[in-house]
C-alpha cells in the first residue's frame, strides 16, 4: 500500500484547493488516484489487443444501468396470466411495447451480453498471445478466469428470465448437469431447481442470484483483477518487463501514465465501441438468431421441447466439448463424462501460467511450434463453437471429437512444446 | 500453536475458544439459507397423481399429460410396434429393464403393466429434453433402415425403442423412467401411485 507514504495534498489557497486538501487529508484520494492513474505506469507499446480491457468495463456499466432499469418492469413469474401466457414472459413483451423506450434498454442488456463475451474472449486471447498470465502475473490470470466463470453464470441465469422456450429448456439441459453427479446428483439438481422441474421456484432464484448475487461478485472479482495487476504492473506486446529498467525517479524508462495517456486512448476505443454497438442494437439487436435466438420468441412451455436446442454461441464451444461423449468407460456414463469434460475444459485454464514453460512471454519472439499450436487450437474453438450451434449427426460429433481431443491437448502438451520450442532472443526495452 | 514469553497463553486459549466457537454458528447460520432453497411444501404437494382416460386411444397412438410438471407419454402399442421390441433387444442398452428406472411391476422387456400400453416420463435422462416421436420405421424415420420406431431426442440424439429403452452408445445414460401408476379400470390408469397393497 503506497497510501500511507505518500505525501498528502497541499493547497494552494484557492477554494478548491483548500477542498482537496480537507478531504485528502481524511480519504486517500491522490493516493489512489496516483496508485491507479496519474502515476500507474503502463508500457508505452500497447497496441489494438489492449483496448477490450477498458472496453470490458465499459459494457459491465453497461449491462447494470440497463439492468437496473429493466429490474424496473421485468416481473420473475412463471404463472400464467388471464391471456395463458407466463407473466414472466409477458412482461418482457410489455418492456418491449409499452414501456417508453423499454425495446432500447432491453435490447442494450441483451446485445450486451453478448458484447461482453466478444470483448471478454478478445481480451483473453491477448492474453494468450502475448503470455499475459505468466509469472508474476499468475493471480492477474486467475481472477480473470473466475470472472469468466462469474459472467458464464451471469449469463446463463439472465437468458432464463425471459422464460421462453430457449430459456426454459436451455436451462433444463444445464441444471440436469448436476443430476449426473453419482449418489447425490438427483438431490442436487432438485435443490438448485427448488423443484421437481424447473418452475417458478427456479425463476425467482435465478433472478435473485442474476441481479444481486453474482453481479456483487463480479464487481469484487473485477476490483481483485486490477489491483493485482496494478501490483505487477502491465504486460506489453514484446512480453518484457518494463521495470526492469527505471530512470533516476524510478519510473519505468519505457513507461507512460495511465492518465492522460491511455485514459484518452481508450476513450478512441470506446467510441469506435459504442459506434459499431449501436449499429447491432439499432439495426439488428438479435444478431441474426445468435444473440437472442427465435425459438425464444416462444413462451415457456413444460411438455413440449423445441424441435433443436442450442445455448447461446458463447457457450457453444463448451456444449460441443459436453456432447463429444458418447461413449461410456471405466464404469462411469457418457453423460458424466460429458459434465466431467466440459468442467475440466473451463478448469484447465486456471493451470495455465504453470503449463507453460516457455523461455519468452510474446507471441513474437515464439518458435513453430506454439504458433502453430496456438492457430490449431484457435481453429478447433471455432469449429466447437459453431458445432455446438447445430443438431448433432453422427459426422459432426466424430469432427467435435477431434477438437474436444485438440483443446485439451493444447493444454496438457503445453509444458513439452512450449519447452523445446526455437524461441527469438527478447529485446533489452520495448519495441515501437 | 506455541506460547512464547510475550503471549499471555491464557488469553490466547480464550482467543482460539471464542473463535471456533464464533466460527461454528457462523457455519450454522448458514443452515437456514441452504435448506431455503429446497423445494418448498407447496412444491412437493403439486405432486398429486392424475388421473388418465385411455378409452379413446388407438393402436399406434400416442398421449401426453402432466404430471408433476413433467410430460408423460402414454402410448397404445400395435402388434408390429411390440414385435419391434424384440427385434431392437440386441441394440438397446439395458433390454431387460435391470436398471432401477422403474416400478417393479413394469420390470419387464415390454417394460409396462399391460404390453399394449406404455406409460412413461417423457423425459430423456441425459440432460432433460422432451424426445420427439419417430413412429414412422426403416429409412422413412429419417434415422436408419432398420428403425423400428421409437423417440430422438433433439438435443443430443439420444434415440430411445417403443419401451423407452436407451440404444446402446448414446449420450443418455439410461431408459425413460415410467412412473408409478395402476389400471382403475380397462380404460383409466392413475398416474403418480402404486396400486394399493401391490
Amino acid at each position: 500500500m503506497g497510501a500511507s507514504s505518500a505525501e498528502k495534498y497541499k493547497s494552494d489557497g484557492t477554494t478548491a484547493g483548500n477542498l482537496l486538501e480537507w478531504v485528502d487529508a481524511r480519504f486517500p484520494l491522490m493516493s489512489l488516484w496516483n496508485d491507479h492513474l496519474a502515476k500507474y505506469y503502463a508500457p508505452k507499446n500497447f497496441n489494438f489487443w489492449y483496448f477490450f480491457g477498458s472496453l470490458a468495463l465499459l459494457v459491465l456499466v453497461i449491462q447494470i444501468v440497463t439492468g437496473i432499469f429493466l429490474v424496473m418492469h421485468y416481473k420473475p413469474d412463471a404463472s400464467l396470466n388471464a391471456s395463458g401466457v407466463p407473466v414472466a414472459f409477458a412482461s418482457v413483451e410489455y418492456i418491449m411495447r409499452d414501456v417508453p423506450w423499454g425495446w432500447l434498454i432491453r435490447y442494450f442488456h441483451s446485445t450486451g451480453a453478448s458484447a461482453f463475451f466478444i470483448v471478454v474472449y478478445l481480451h483473453m486471447f491477448r492474453g494468450l498471445l502475448y503470455g499475459s498470465y505468466r509469472k508474476p502475473r499468475e493471480l492477474v490470470w486467475i481472477f480473470g478466469v473466475l470472472i469468466y466463470l462469474a459472467l458464464m453464470a451471469e449469463a446463463f441465469m439472465g437468458y432464463l428470465l425471459p422464460w421462453g422456450q430457449m430459456s426454459y429448456w436451455g436451462a433444463q439441459v444445464i441444471l440436469s448437469l448436476f443430476s449426473a453427479i453419482p449418489l447425490i446428483g438427483n438431490d442436487l439438481a432438485t435443490w438448485i431447481r427448488g423443484d421437481y422441474v424447473i418452475g417458478d421456484a427456479t425463476l425467482n432464484r435465478m433472478f435473485s442470484l442474476h441481479v444481486i448475487a453474482v453481479p456483487l461478485v463480479l464487481v469484487g472479482l473485477i476490483a481483485a483483477h486490477i489491483m493485482a495487476l496494478h501490483e505487477v504492473g502491465s504486460n506489453n506486446p514484446d512480453g518484457i518487463e518494463i521495470k526492469k529498467k527505471k530512470d533516476a525517479n524510478g519510473v519505468p524508462l519505457d513507461g507512460i501514465p495511465f492518465h492522460p495517456y491511455y485514459t484518452v486512448k481508450d476513450i478512441v476505443g470506446v467510441v469506435v465501441f459504442l459506434t459499431a454497438f449501436s449499429i447491432i442494437v439499432f439495426f439488428m439487436p438479435e444478431g441474426g438468431g445468435y444473440f437472442l435466438e427465435f425459438n425464444n420468441f416462444f413462451p415457456a412451455d413444460p411438455m413440449v421441447t423445441p424441435p433443436h436446442i442450442a445455448p447461446v454461441w458463447y457457450f457453444t464451444p463448451f456444449y460441443s466439448i459436453l456432447r463429444a461423449n458418447t461413449v461410456n468407460f471405466f464404469w462411469i456414463d457418457a453423460k458424466l463424462w460429458g459434465v466431467i469434460f466440459m468442467g475440466l475444459g473451463v478448469m484447465v485454464l486456471f493451470f495455465l501460467p504453470w503449463l507453460d514453460r516457455s523461455p519468452v512471454k510474446s507471441i513474437r519472439y515464439r518458435g513453430p511450434l506454439y504458433k502453430g499450436a496456438l492457430a490449431i487450437f484457435i481453429v478447433a474453438f471455432f469449429i466447437l463453437g459453431y458445432l455446438g450451434m447445430l443438431a448433432p449427426t453422427p459426422g459432426r460429433t466424430v469432427v467435435s471429437q477431434i477438437c474436444t481431443v485438440i483443446y485439451f491437448l493444447f493444454f496438457l502438451l503445453m509444458p513439452i512444446y512450449t519447452s523445446i520450442d526455437k524461441c527469438k532472443s527478447e529485446p533489452e526495452r520495448v519495441t515501437g | 500453536m506455541s506460547c512464547d514469553d510475550k503471549v499471555d497463553c491464557g488469553r490466547r486459549r480464550l482467543l482460539v475458544a471464542t473463535s471456533v466457537a464464533g466460527g461454528v454458528a457462523g457455519v450454522a447460520a448458514a443452515i437456514p439459507f441452504v435448506s431455503s432453497f429446497a423445494p418448498s411444501e407447496r412444491a412437493k404437494s403439486a405432486g398429486a397423481p392424475v388421473e388418465v382416460d385411455i378409452s379413446k386411444l388407438a393402436p399406434g397412438e400416442m398421449m401426453t399429460v402432466e404430471w408433476r410438471g413433467k410430460p408423460v407419454w402414454i402410448i397404445h402399442r400395435s402388434k408390429e410396434m411390440l414385435e419391434g421390441l424384440t427385434k431392437v433387444a440386441d441394440k438397446v442398452a439395458d433390454p431387460q429393464s435391470d436398471r432401477p428406472m422403474q416400478p417393479v411391476y413394469t420390470k419387464n422387456e415390454h417394460r409396462s403393466i399391460k404390453p399394449e400400453y406404455l406409460v412413461a416420463i417423457g423425459i430423456c435422462t441425459h440432460l432433460g429434453c422432451s424426445p420427439t416421436e419417430k413412429f414412422k420405421t426403416g429409412a422413412e424415420s429419417g434415422i436408419d433402415a432398420d428403425w423400428q420406431g421409437g423417440f430422438l431426442c433433439p438435443c443430443h440424439g439420444s434415440t430411445f425403442d417403443l419401451a423407452g429403452r436407451v440404444f446402446k452408445n448414446k449420450p443418455a445414460p439410461d431408459n425413460l423412467e415410467i412412473p408409478p401408476h395402476y389400471y382403475l379400470s380397462d380404460a383409466r390408469i392413475l398416474i403418480g401411485e402404486d396400486k394399493k397393497g401391490a
